[in-house]
C-alpha cells in the first residue's frame, strides 16, 4: 500500500485495517503523533488527511491510501502550521506536552479552513482533551495565530 | 503544613525505602558511570574525588553540570519533568548563580545516585517539593561552579580571582578587557576541587529567578519532538501488549485459542505473567490485537496482596464508610470539643463523601527493558522516583541495584501516577518478557488496561459536627473521616496513629475555632490506592470548606465574612482572602443576575496545601441541569517564587483538574471490576467547560511552599459552595454531576 505522508511516498506492507496511528508510530517511526485513548476520545493522535483534522487511532490505513497525510513532523514546513507553532511557543501552551501534537494539528486544520475563526469556530474545532488543563492557553494561541 | 514531609522520612525508614540505605559502594558504582558518561573530568580523578569523601547530595558540581565547548550547559535534574516546569525552574535557579542564561541550558532527568537525594534525604518528584526542597542547594551548586570557573580563568589569565567577574556565559577581566567563554575553561574548572565557600547573589540582583522565563521544553512540545517513554525505541526491540485479569488476584488458566492467536500476523510469542497474559509481536498494534483476542480463563490465586473481592462494589464500600461508627483516632485536637458541643447554642451536622478517581494522565504507561550481555538491565520507564524503581527492578531481576540502569524520560502527565505501586507499573512485566524472549521489549498498556490497573485516589466519607454560640460563631468543630490514605498504604501504617494523607485538609485548617477534634477511622480500601494530585487535600478541603458554609448559614453569617472574622489573628491568610476577593471585583455571594441574563452565584474556599496558602472564588450558573463554571479566581501565596508564568500555568492546570474531579469524575466498581475502561465511560473536563482562570501571586516571604498541587484543593469547595447557593440545597457528595438541579432557575 502506498501512503503519502508529509509529501513523501511510503510503501507499507500491513494489514489494511491497521489504524493509521500505529502505521505512523511503529512502521514509519514517526512518534510525534501520540496514542492517548485509541477510541476517538482524546485527539492526541490528530493528523491532517487532505487538510481535515482526523483521529488517526480509529482511521484504518487503507482508507487514507491516496490521500495527503500531514503529521506534526512536518508542521514547521507548513506556513499555517509554522504560525500555529510560534503562537504555541509565545503563549507557553504546553505543560506535559503529550496532547500538544494533536492540539497543534487541530489548530492548523482550523486555520486552514477558517483563517479568521470566531470564538465559536475555535470552540467547535478545538475539542481535544488536555489532562493538564491548557485549554485557556490553547484558545489564546489559536486567536494569536489567526492574527499573525 | 508540610504533608509530604512524612513521606520523605518514611521513604527512608520503610521497606520501599531500602534503596536509600544501600551501601555506599553500590551507589558509587552507579554514579561513577554517570560521571564518566557526562563529564570531561578524567576518570581517574573523578574516581578519586568520588571515593574520597562522603557525598553530600546536591554539592558535587560534576554530577549535575557539564559545561560544553559552546558554553551551553547540560544539567542533570534530580526531579523529573512532567509538565510542572521543573526543568525550567532548575535552569533558572542554577543559571542565576552560575551566570548562564537559562535559555542556554539543556536539562535531563538524572540517573539514580547519591548526589540526587534532595527530597528529605530521599528522592522523588512529588508533594510539590522539588523547588522548595532544593532551592538553596541548587543555588549553592551554581555558585560553586561559577567560583571554579573564576579560578580556572584566573590561572589561565595569570590574574587574581578578585579582579575577575562574570557576565552570562563568560568570565570578564575588566582591567584588561579580556573575556573567556565558560566553554573554554570548563575542562580546567572541572578538575578543581568543588568550591564550598561561595556567596549567593542578592535577591535584588536576580535576573531570572522570579521572572516569567520561557519554558525550555515549549518548542519541542509544540512540534512533536519531545520524547516520552512511549516513543522510545532501541535496536532489535519487540513490542508487547497485555491483558490483565479483570479482577486483581486472578491468574491466567487455560488459553482456549492459543494456537489461533499464535498464528495472527506478527505474533512472536504468548506469555503467562502474574495476573496477566502478554503477547510479544513485531508491532504494538499486532501485539494488542492478539492479546485481546486471547480467550483466557482466570482463576483466583491465593495470596495476592489486595486481591479484589468478586463482590466488591463502590456503592457497598461507600455505604460501609458512611456506616463507620465511633470517634476514631484523634489526629488534631484543640480545647475540649465535647463540652463545647454540649454547651453550644446550636449544633450543625452533615456527612460528606468523595469517590475514587483515576489519574488519567494522557500518556498511557509503558516500559522499555533491555538486558545487556554483561547481565545488567537497562530500563526506560516513566517514574517519579528513580532510586525506588531501581531497587524494585533489581529485586525482580535478581541482580544488584547498580546493575539496573534507569532512564527517566519526560512524563506525559503524572499527577501522582508514576510512583511505585504494587501491580500498577508495567516495568516488572517488561523485565520478565525481555528476559523470556532474549530481546529488548517495549510494553505499552492500552488505555483500557490503564483504567483497570491505575492506582486510585481513595474514596472517603466524613462526618462533621459543629457547635455555634448564640451569635452564630463556631466554637467547636468535630470531624471523623473514614477510609484509608495512600501514605499509610505504601509507606507503612501504625494502627494507633492516623495517616496524615487521610486527614490533611480537614486537619491543618487556619480558622480560629477554639475547640476542635479531627479524627480518622481506618477502613481497609479494597482497591490499589495511590497519590493523586494534592493527595488528601483533593477531597478533604472540599469536605471541610463546604461544611464551613453550612456552619455560616446556620449561624446566619456570610461565608466570606465568617472566614474573614475567623482569620483576624492570622494576617497572612486574611491578606490572601482579601486578595482573592479584590481580584474577583469584590466579594458577592449571590444569587445575582449577570449581564447576559443568567442567574449566578459565587463560592469561596481556602486551603493550606504543601506549604502554600490558597484562596479561591468560583462563579457558577446552570443550564438545563448542567453546572457552568464561568470564572475561577485564585490567590496563591507560596512564600516566594521562581517563575510566575509557570505558577500561573500550574494554577490553570490545577483548576482544570480540580474542576474535572468536582464536576465529572467517579470510578465505579460493580462485581469487582471498574465500569469505565476509557474516557468514554469516565468523562474528564473538556475545553468547553474550562472557566476563565485569574491568578494573583502573593509573595508573603514565608518559607517557600509548593506550586504543582496547591491550586487544586480550593476548587471543588468553591464551586460546590456556589452551586449550593444557586440550587438552594447542599452538595455533599462528589461529583456534582450527581446533584439534581431540576427546577433550579437558569
Ligand atoms: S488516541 Fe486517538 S483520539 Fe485518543
Ligand atoms: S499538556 Fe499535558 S495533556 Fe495537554
Amino acid at each position: 500500500m502506498e501512503l503519502t505522508i508529509n509529501g513523501t511516498k511510503h510503501q507499507v506492507d500491513i494489514e489494511p485495517d491497521t489504524p493509521l496511528l500505529w502505521v505512523l508510530r511503529d512502521e514509519l517511526g514517526m512518534t510525534g503523533t501520540k496514542y492517548g485513548c485509541g477510541l476517538a476520545q482524546c485527539g492526541a493522535c490528530t493528523v491532517l488527511v487532505d487538510g481535515q483534522a482526523t483521529r488517526s487511532c480509529v482511521t484504518p490505513v487503507e482508507s487514507v491510501a491516496g490521500s495527503e497525510i500531514m503529521t506534526i513532523e512536518a508542521i514547521t514546513e507548513d506556513s499555517v502550521g509554522q504560525k500555529v507553532v510560534e503562537a504555541w511557543v509565545a503563549n507557553h501552551v504546553a505543560q506535559c506536552g503529550y496532547c500538544q501534537s494533536g492540539q497543534v494539528m487541530a489548530a492548523t486544520a482550523l486555520l486552514k479552513q477558517s483563517p479568521q475563526p470566531t470564538d465559536e469556530d475555535i470552540a467547535g474545532a478545538m475539542v481535544n482533551l488536555c489532562r493538564c488543563g491548557t485549554y485557556n492557553a490553547i484558545a489564546a494561541a489559536v486567536r494569536q495565530a489567526a492574527q499573525a | 503544613m508540610n504533608e509530604m514531609t512524612p513521606i520523605a522520612s518514611e521513604i527512608m525508614s520503610s521497606e520501599l525505602g531500602k534503596p536509600f540505605k544501600l551501601s555506599r559502594r553500590g551507589f558509587l558504582g552507579a554514579s561513577l558511570g554517570a560521571l564518566v558518561l557526562g563529564v570531561t573530568l578524567p576518570a581517574g580523578r573523578a574516581r578519586a574525588q568520588a571515593a574520597a569523601a562522603t557525598i553530600t547530595p546536591g554539592t558535587r558540581v560534576a554530577a549535575f553540570l557539564e559545561i560544553r565547548p559552546d558554553s551551553t550547559v547540560l544539567f542533570r535534574s534530580a526531579f523529573i519533568e512532567g509538565g510542572q516546569g521543573i526543568f525550567t525552574a532548575m535552569a533558572q535557579i542554577v543559571g542565576e548563580e552560575l551566570d548562564v542564561d537559562p535559555a542556554n541550558f539543556v536539562v535531563e532527568g538524572a540517573p539514580p545516585g547519591p548526589d540526587y537525594l534532595l527530597t528529605g534525604g530521599g528522592r522523588f518528584t512529588g508533594g510539590s517539593m522539588s523547588v522548595r526542597m532544593s532551592y538553596e542547594t541548587m543555588r549553592r551548586l551554581g555558585a560553586s561552579a561559577r567560583q571554579m570557573l573564576l579560578q580556572a580563568a584566573a590561572a589561565q589569565l595569570g590574574v587574581p580571582v578578585s579582579e575577575l567577574s562574570t557576565e552570562p556565559g563568560r568570565v570578564v577581566h575588566a582591567a584588561s578587557g579580556r573575556t573567556i567563554p565558560y566553554g573554554e575553561i570548563a575542562d580546567a574548572a572541572a578538575g578543581l576541587p568543588v568550591a564550598t565557600e561561595v556567596a549567593l547573589r542578592d535577591r535584588a540582583d536576580f535576573r531570572w529567578i522570579g521572572k516569567p522565563v520561557e519554558r525550555l521544553d515549549v518548542r519541542d512540545k509544540s512540534t512533536g519532538k519531545a520524547q516520552y517513554a512511549i516513543d522510545l525505541k532501541v535496536d532489535g526491540m519487540l513490542y508487547a501488549a497485555v491483558q490483565h485479569s479483570p479482577r486483581l488476584g486472578g491468574e491466567p488458566g487455560a488459553l482456549q485459542n492459543e494456537a489461533d492467536v499464535r498464528g495472527m500476523p506478527g505474533v512472536h510469542s504468548i506469555h503467562r505473567l502474574q495476573g496477566a497474559v502478554a503477547v510479544v509481536a513485531n508491532s504494538w498494534w499486532r501485539a494488542r490485537m492478539a492479546v485481546e483476542a486471547l480467550q483466557v480463563t482466570w482463576t483466583d490465586a491465593v495470596g495476592t496482596a489486595h486481591a479484589m473481592p468478586a463482590d466488591f462494589s463502590t456503592e457497598a464500600h461507600m455505604a460501609k464508610l458512611k456506616a463507620a461508627t465511633g470517634n476514631g483516632v484523634a489526629y488534631e485536637t484543640e480545647g475540649d470539643v465535647q463540652s463545647a458541643l454540649t454547651s453550644a447554642a446550636r449544633v450543625v451536622e452533615a456527612a460528606y463523601d468523595a469517590p475514587y478517581l483515576v489519574h488519567g494522565q494522557l500518556e498511557p504507561p509503558s516500559a522499555l527493558a533491555r538486558w545487556k550481555e554483561d547481565g545488567s538491565l537497562e530500563l526506560w520507564i516513566p517514574n517519579q522516583a528513580p532510586e525506588m524503581f531501581q531497587a524494585e527492578a533489581a529485586k525482580l531481576a535478581g541482580i544488584a541495584p547498580e546493575k539496573v540502569i534507569i532512564h527517566s524520560p519526560m512524563l506525559g502527565g503524572f499527577f501522582g501516577r508514576h510512583f511505585l505501586y504494587q501491580t500498577a507499573n508495567p516495568f516488572p512485566q517488561a523485565i520478565q518478557l525481555a528476559k523470556a524472549v532474549g530481546r529488548p521489549i517495549k510494553l505499552i498498556w492500552s488505555r483500557e488496561e490503564e483504567f483497570l490497573r491505575d492506582a486510585l485516589r481513595p474514596m472517603a466519607a466524613v462526618r462533621f459536627r459543629a457547635g455555634l454560640d448564640g451569635n452564630g460563631m463556631p466554637i467547636a468543630l468535630a470531624a471523623v473521616a473514614a477510609g484509608e490514605g495512600p501514605t499509610g498504604r505504601w509507606f507503612g501504617r501504625q494502627p494507633d496513629k492516623v495517616d496524615s494523607s487521610a486527614v490533611e485538609g480537614i486537619a491543618g485548617k487556619v480558622y480560629a475555632i477554639p475547640n476542635r477534634r479531627v479524627a480518622h477511622i481506618h477502613v481497609d480500601d479494597p482497591a490499589i490506592i495511590g497519590f493523586w494530585r494534592s493527595v488528601g487535600h483533593s477531597m478533604n478541603d472540599f469536605f471541610y470548606e463546604t461544611f464551613f458554609d453550612e456552619m455560616a448559614d446556620a449561624g446566619q453569617q456570610d461565608p466570606y465574612e465568617l472566614r474573614h472574622r475567623l482569620l483576624a489573628e492570622s494576617p497572612r491568610h486574611r491578606t490572601l482572602l482579601e486578595a482573592v476577593a479584590e481580584l474577583s471585583g469584590g466579594w458577592k455571594r449571590g444569587p445575582f443576575t449577570a449581564e447576559d441574563g443568567t442567574r449566578r452565584a459565587r463560592g469561596v474556599a481556602m486551603a493550606s496545601p504543601f506549604g502554600s496558602e490558597v484562596a479561591t472564588i468560583a462563579e457558577v450558573s446552570q443550564r438545563q441541569g448542567e453546572i457552568i463554571v464561568h470564572d475561577v479566581w485564585v490567590a496563591i501565596d507560596p512564600g516566594s517564587i521562581v517563575n510566575p508564568a509557570i505558577i500561573e500555568a500550574q494554577v490553570n492546570s490545577a483548576v482544570a483538574l480540580g474542576l474535572s474531579s468536582a464536576l465529572l469524575e467517579e470510578v465505579v466498581y460493580v462485581d469487582g471490576v471498574p465500569q469505565a475502561r476509557n474516557y468514554d465511560g469516565y468523562p474528564i473536563l473538556t475545553p468547553d467547560r474550562m472557566p476563565r482562570v485569574h491568578v494573583r501571586i502573593v509573595e508573603s516571604g514565608a518559607p517557600m511552599g509548593g506550586i504543582g498541587e496547591p491550586g487544586l484543593p480550593g476548587v471543588p469547595p468553591a464551586v460546590a459552595n456556589a452551586v449550593s447557593v444557586l440550587a438552594g440545597k447542599r452538595a455533599r457528595s462528589l461529583p456534582l454531576s450527581k446533584l439534581d438541579l431540576k427546577g433550579v432557575d437558569g
